[in-house]
């Protein structure tokens, strides 16, 4: 049947939910098995000694992306009738920005916190804490705020509309970028004093740490 | 980190690759049952504004943030986004347990103290609550959702998060390295 199925009316509010959690399951599942509930191996990226997060987000986001459009190509997903993401420029780079302070400060990101905390890491308790108390910091000042946080308005923009190639032509461009960054990421991971991914994740070794410029991971 | 011996009963972190293939395939189905992605942040919000009206009535559903997380004769935590998460504990939980990685601890570097991790825990938690509402969304619900149906928001999000990282990063080298 043609997807997304929930707009058939197919599920009730309960069963809305129960599906939540069965994919909020996966989802937690899949976060662990990657070394997700770790927050030295989530961070060990911005020292460049490990370079899981952007190999598994970039797998994660093609393999998700490809799949959509196929399922779009025979049928099986009317886009149309998936959720809007609209852009709003300013606030979702400023938001990145500082989010991304927030990830390596915490070590955590919202989901994967969630991951640690179930696999008894304590910090992971604080982080979660603090994000509540940012979330309402937030909804404080959310008046002074909001003319920021609506600015940079776009709409629903894609990539697709805004290079001005069609779907596939951004996935075969998503596909050579990857390709690129995974196999720059492959030259990195072979230089002399690498972190070993093999080795137990607590154990990081003391690499001869020189070039912690970042550029490479910045794209 | 002290000289703990290394765990031998620890499976090993499936290949990134597969680890992504696999979120990527949960979000996929995501999608086809629902119509939109997978997210997180949102949950902590609705914990939040669920939070406030208990401490103080009325000044959660009042707010002009938070009000927007009620819905009449609901409480907030009674939401998608909200079972959603606690399925990602509860899979966490089955992740560790089964790969024999539940083990309470306070995960940092060898020249930082717990307490510090701790402080520097929250810190950081505060910045990525603030920011994930300023961004609408966090690394699952903007950069993986919004990235798979190519939002050239989430794209540009992506990349300032990094940014954001990379910057950040030599300030709190102590704390992981």
């Amino acid at each position: 049947m043609s997807g997304p199925l929930e707009v058939h009316g197919l599920f009730g509010e309960t069963w809305s939910l129960v599906l939540a959690f069965a994919v909020g399951l996966l989802f937690g599942f899949f976060l662990e098995r990657a070394g997700f509930g770790s927050a030295r191996k989530l961070t060990a990226v911005f020292y460049l000694r490990d370079y899981a997060v952007p190999k598994v987000m970039l797998t994660a986001i093609l393999v998700a992306l490809v799949g959509l459009l196929a399922f779009g190509s025979i049928g099986l997903l009317d886009f149309d009738l998936l959720a809007a993401m609209p852009t709003y420029i300013w606030p979702q780079l400023v938001g990145g920005l500082l989010l991304g302070i927030g990830f390596v400060v915490g070590g955590y990101c919202p989901g994967t916190s969630a991951v640690a905390a179930a696999s008894g890491k304590w910090d992971a308790l604080a982080f979660m804490a603090g994000m509540l108390a940012g979330i309402f910091g937030f909804a404080e000042i959310f008046d002074r705020l909001s003319s920021f946080y609506f600015s940079g308005e776009l709409g629903d923009v894609t990539l697709s509309d805004w290079i001005g190639l069609p779907p596939v032509g951004v996935v075969v461009l998503l596909l050579v970028v990857a390709g690129g960054a995974f196999w720059v990421i492959g030259r990195l991971e072979r230089r002399p004093g690498r972190l070993v991914e093999r080795k137990a994740e607590s154990d990081v070794v003391e690499p001869a740490a020189s070039a912690v410029s970042g550029s490479g991971g910045a794209r | 980190m002290q000289k703990k011996p290394e765990s031998t009963v620890q499976r090993p972190y499936w290949p990134p690759y597969m680890a992504g293939a696999a979120l990527g395939l949960t979000l996929l189905l995501t999608y086809y049952l629902t119509g939109h992605g997978l997210g997180a942040s949102g949950a902590y919000t609705a914990a939040t504004a669920a939070l406030v009206e208990t401490v103080a009535p009325g000044s959660g559903q009042n707010n002009s943030y938070l009000g927007n997380y009620f819905t009449p004769g609901h409480s907030p935590l009674f939401s998608w986004i909200v079972f959603e998460v606690l399925g990602v504990v509860v899979g966490g939980f089955v992740g560790a347990v089964t790969a024999g990685r539940l083990k309470g601890q306070i995960e940092c570097g060898p020249s930082i103290g717990r307490g510090s991790r701790v402080g520097l825990a929250f810190l950081g938690g505060l910045f990525m609550g603030f920011a994930s509402r300023l961004a609408r969304g966090c690394t699952s619900g903007q950069a993986l959702s919004g990235g798979a149906v190519m939002a050239l928001g989430s794209w540009a999000f992506m990349l300032a998060v990094f940014a954001g990282g990379f910057l950040a990063a030599p300030f709190v080298r102590r704390e992981w390295q």
